[in-house]
């Protein structure tokens, strides 16, 4: 009955890579986890948009909040803008990293769609963002009071990731 | 109204697929003739409906119906009529309505020029087949309606197709691969066939044959003609990407390949026909899969189809039963099919069954690459990525004994051959093969690259030693016994050692660079001169953008070539349409990158020696291929044989 | 393990493609060989099946430059990489390191030629003991 267990085998290396396609199906290929979980946000210092302060790690730090890596090129951003609004209505900080986009198309994206943003920093060249590991807009890093990066969300923010990722680790992060 | 009629074209479809697996299998089993002999009939008409549901959507199209909602999506005012064409299957809904129509015609052929098969034989195919379809056209019903209608966006321009898609080449490149894919449906229906039967017909192999080269012949086009579009239209001077969908290509071509030559072997030797069933039934099935990975989101590609898992479940489900399915009939009955007589170690058999192993580890090993991230990702390992390095670094060694393999089978006998006689005839061709390529590479290049030389080898033994066969069979048997498929063979191994040539030598010797040019600038490239002459704003049917000309120029022989820089007013999406100047040896290829200011632009320069023969071997395979199967031995219809054979009956 | 290393070996014999980067001017051969080199191991990010020597993506365009910018700097292999595997982990490199978890990678097509030809003694050369 050897020669039964060789024309098996077709048949379980068949059955082996279904199981594994149909597990893949659930997951999302595109989506990178982020490497900077758990590390402290990397030194910079940025201009900021509209004012004369400087947009730096400091500014960012101090309490529970979100830094939202977003352009005026983006159109995912303007999708992301509305819900990222209501948040900030609710009293959510929320700062700003431009991502590498003109400050006069950046300045007239948020006339028109609104500023939820406590302070936005210009990163007109990509370089903060590549020490975030940021590959593309728009993403949203959550911060806690230390500065540390407790979670990465690639793409559009909505209220399912928003429930689903965000509120248990925030609070987890304010009852410690 | 037409894509309603479409629609309940498509459920008619159904519905005769539905008579065409019932009817003639009853017929079957209580011996009703009549109902055996319908199934053509369901089958033609099954190609009817599904034939009018094709052009009600190509009708939608050309009428510009955006309140259907897959033409809005894949389409515009601004589209010339010729794109609209090949707009109807640009998105999935409409590519699987094309699958499903390139079916209906290999089951119409089926009908059609299956003259010398058995009839109740060819009625056990066209049933496997119509089970393919129903499964596919419950797919495209239930999933994927392309005639769906939207009355929300009905002031629109349309979100036009693809730039990328916008080319001649794509004209021939999905059909011509669809045919290929979905044509190996056709010998696959022949081995569920044989199993379901139970006995060994021993005609079956040369039924299954002149199916297998169609089929085969048009996936080798069909991936020849997406590595040249590719080449052309992407502007980065690659040919080849292993890119998930270009592997779930490549798979079934490999194992078509082994199936092509398990093939041989069952027809001449009545041998190797667990194989042969194992290889048909494994060429569809990576159809099916590599139709799974494209449409299902599970992998990363720049091929992949708007991303949906509820599709990706339907079509593992089919794939579970199809292919599961398959698999479970051939463990258990594939034994009783035939005796087993082990062939000696020195012969063709041997030789082939040896060819096998490698193609057959090859694609296993394109197949792990492929669905890596996928495993590591499932068990939760972490995101990882399989490109082309690891690619290129597992494939090649593989090759190389198959290519040596290719030029020693051809030499040897069935049954048994003489180790020494075949030495002593190929040796002095073997040391011609290396000297050859040594000489040439040391005297005409100032580096000699050590893989090229290896290439270079494995070609020129290729071609030397299968000059040396027709020398030899034309000394022996004469000179007007060759048959077509003798031919066919010579021109399809002839075209692997051109391709080999191509890819040895442009990946070795070629040169890119990256230049700052503007207006009057020159650069010089592999000792031709290229020269930034001029650049005019250009107004095409969709696009505006810019047009350069470049003077190629290198002994007194000029060259003018036009690359352009293309933004599609849709989509406001850039393209880059380069230009090359090409001849039977070399490609000169100028890229435009982005404008760098005012008057200049970065401009890529690839010089690429040797890069047509990459795909003139592709199209020297598919002739070899046509030819083999023209060969006059098919076309001799036969009455079935009484078999007093001992590979008889085995219960 | 050796396999790799011949192979390595092959393909740095072979690595006289000529990749002159006028975009991109380096003081020496090697560390245009370098730049050449790195770029076509590592991904992009945005067109996940491209490197960053072919991809047109601004992301890409950026990393091309901090790529360029540490070479200059005479950074060695392993630190350009240690830089960006920081960042972006290690799906930015294209080919898989030789971890525990890619050594079926690694060595599976060796295990399935290994299988093949182990098929094929079986079937031929087996005959001759059963004479």
């Amino acid at each position: 009955m050897k020669k039964r267990v060789w024309r098996l085998l077709p048949l379980m290396v068949f059955t082996l890579l279904v199981i594994f396609l149909w597990r893949g199906l659930s997951l999302e290929p595109q989506h990178l986890p982020s490497t900077q979980i758990g590390h402290s946000l990397p030194e910079f210092q940025l201009p900021q948009l509209g004012t004369e302060h400087v947009f730096s790690t400091q500014t960012v730090t101090g309490k529970v909040a979100l830094l939202n890596v977003w352009a005026s090129w983006c159109e995912a951003c303007i999708e992301e803008q509305v819900f990222l609004m209501q948040l900030a209505q609710q009293g959510v900080l929320i700062y700003g990293l431009n991502y590498k986009d003109d400050t006069a198309d950046a300045t007239r994206w948020l006339k028109e769609w609104g500023n939820p943003y406590q302070a936005i920093g210009e990163d007109h060249r990509g370089k903060v963002a590549i020490d975030l590991g940021v590959y593309g807009a728009p993403e949203t890093f959550l911060l806690d009071s230390h500065g540390i990066i407790r979670y990465r969300h690639v793409g559009i923010l909505d209220a399912k990731s928003w429930q689903q990722e965000f509120l248990p680790r925030i609070r987890q992060l304010e009852t410690a | 109204m037409i894509a309603e009629l479409g629609l309940f074209s498509l459920l008619l479809a159904l519905f005769f697929a539905a008579l065409l697996v019932i009817i003639p299998t009853v017929g079957l089993y209580k011996k009703k003739d009549n109902w055996i002999s319908a199934a053509p009939f369901y089958a033609t008409g099954q190609f009817l409906f599904v034939a009018l549901a094709y052009l009600c959507l190509t009708f939608c199209f050309l009428q510009d119906d955006f309140t259907v909602l897959y033409v809005v999506s894949n389409s515009s005012l601004s589209l010339p009529w010729f794109y609209k064409l090949c707009a109807v299957w640009g998105g999935h809904e409409g590519s699987m309505l094309l699958w499903v129509a390139i079916l209906s015609v290999w089951m119409l052929a089926v009908c059609l020029f299956s003259a010398s098969v058995d009839r109740a034989f060819r009625t056990r195919v066209l049933v496997v087949l119509g089970a393919v379809s129903i499964g596919f056209l419950l797919f495209l019903l239930i999933t994927s309606n392309p005639f769906t209608r939207q009355f929300q966006n009905l002031n629109t321009q349309g979100r036009d197709l693809n730039p990328l898609l916008q080319d001649p080449g794509f004209l021939f490149h999905p059909p011509m691969l669809y045919m290929g894919y979905v044509g190996f449906s056709v010998p696959f229906a022949f081995a569920i066939a044989a199993l379901w039967l139970g006995k060994f017909e021993p005609a079956w192999a040369k039924w299954t044959r002149p199916w297998t080269l169609a089929a085969w012949c048009c996936l080798s086009l069909g991936i020849t003609l997406g590595s040249w579009w590719a080449y052309r239209e992407l502007g980065w001077g690659g040919w080849w990407f292993w890119d998930p969908v270009e592997n779930a290509s490549f798979m079934p071509w490999l194992v078509g390949t082994a199936l092509l030559h398990s093939l041989a072997v069952s027809e001449q030797r009545q041998q190797f026909m667990a194989w042969t069933l194992l290889l048909a039934i494994t060429a569809f099935s990576l159809s099916l899969i590599g139709t799974f990975l494209v449409r299902s989101g599970v992998l990363t590609s720049v091929h992949a189809f708007a991303v949906d898992p509820q599709r990706g479940l339907f079509i593992l489900c089919f794939l579970l039963v199809v292919i599961g399915g398959s698999l479970l009939l051939f463990a258990l009955r594939a034994h009783t099919l035939q005796k087993v007589i082990n062939p000696a170690p020195f012969s063709r058999e041997s030789a082939l069954l040896l060819n096998n192993v490698f193609l057959a580890a090859a694609m296993l090993t394109v197949l792990m690459g492929t669905v890596y991230p996928l495993l590591i990702d499932g068990l939760g390992l972490g995101k990882l990525s399989v490109g082309t390095p690891y690619f290129n670094s597992v494939f090649v060694p593989l090759m190389i004994p198959l290519l040596l393999l290719m030029g020693l089978g051809i030499h040897l006998k069935w049954q048994q051959d003489n180790v020494k006689s075949i030495a002593k005839r190929l040796l002095p061709i073997f040391i011609f093969a290396v000297l050859c390529p040594l000489l040439v590479l040391v005297v005409l290049t100032d580096h000699l690259d050590l893989y090229c030389l290896l290439g270079l080898i494995l070609a020129l033994w290729i071609i030397f030693s299968t000059f040396r066969l027709v020398i030899l069979r034309g000394r022996q048997r004469g000179w007007n016994t060759f048959g077509r498929a003798f031919w066919g063979m010579i021109l399809a191994h002839c075209g692997v050692a051109s391709t080999v040539i191509g890819i040895a030598v442009s990946t070795a010797y070629g040169v890119q660079d990256d230049v700052r040019m503007s207006v009057g600038d020159k650069a010089t490239l592999a000792g031709y001169s290229v020269q930034f002459i001029s650049e005019t704003p250009i107004n095409g049917p969709n696009y505006h953008g810019a047009q350069a000309q470049f003077l190629i120029s290198k002994a007194g022989v000029e060259h003018r070539i036009y690359p352009e820089k293309r933004i599609y007013n849709v989509g406001q999406m850039a393209m880059t349409e380069s230009a090359i100047d090409a001849n039977f040896f070399r490609d000169i290829y100028v890229a435009l990158g982005e404008p760098l200011d005012e008057t200049s632009w970065s401009v890529r320069l690839y010089f690429k020696p040797f890069v047509r023969w990459i795909w003139g071997g592709g199209v020297l395979i598919f002739m070899g291929g046509l030819l083999a199967m023209l060969d006059r031995r098919y076309a001799k219809v036969q009455k079935p044989v009484c078999n007093v054979h001992a590979h008889e009956v085995q219960g | 393990m050796p396999v790799r290393f011949f192979l390595t070996l092959c393909l740095l014999f072979s690595s006289y493609h000529v990749f002159a980067n006028s975009m991109y001017p380096l003081a020496s051969a090697r560390q245009q060989s370098q730049f050449d080199h790195l770029l076509k191991e590592l991904r992009c990010l945005v067109c996940q099946n491209q490197d960053l020597a072919d991809s047109n993506a601004g992301l890409a365009k950026d990393l091309r430059d901090q790529v360029y910018l540490m070479v200059k700097d005479e950074k060695s292999d392993s630190e350009i990489i240690n830089y960006l595997t920081a960042r972006y982990g290690d799906f930015i490199l294209f080919n898989p390191p030789v971890k525990s978890i890619t050594l079926l990678l690694w060595y599976g097509p060796l295990l399935f030629l290994l299988l093949g030809l182990f098929i094929f003694w079986r079937t031929c050369l087996k005959r001759t003991v059963n004479e």
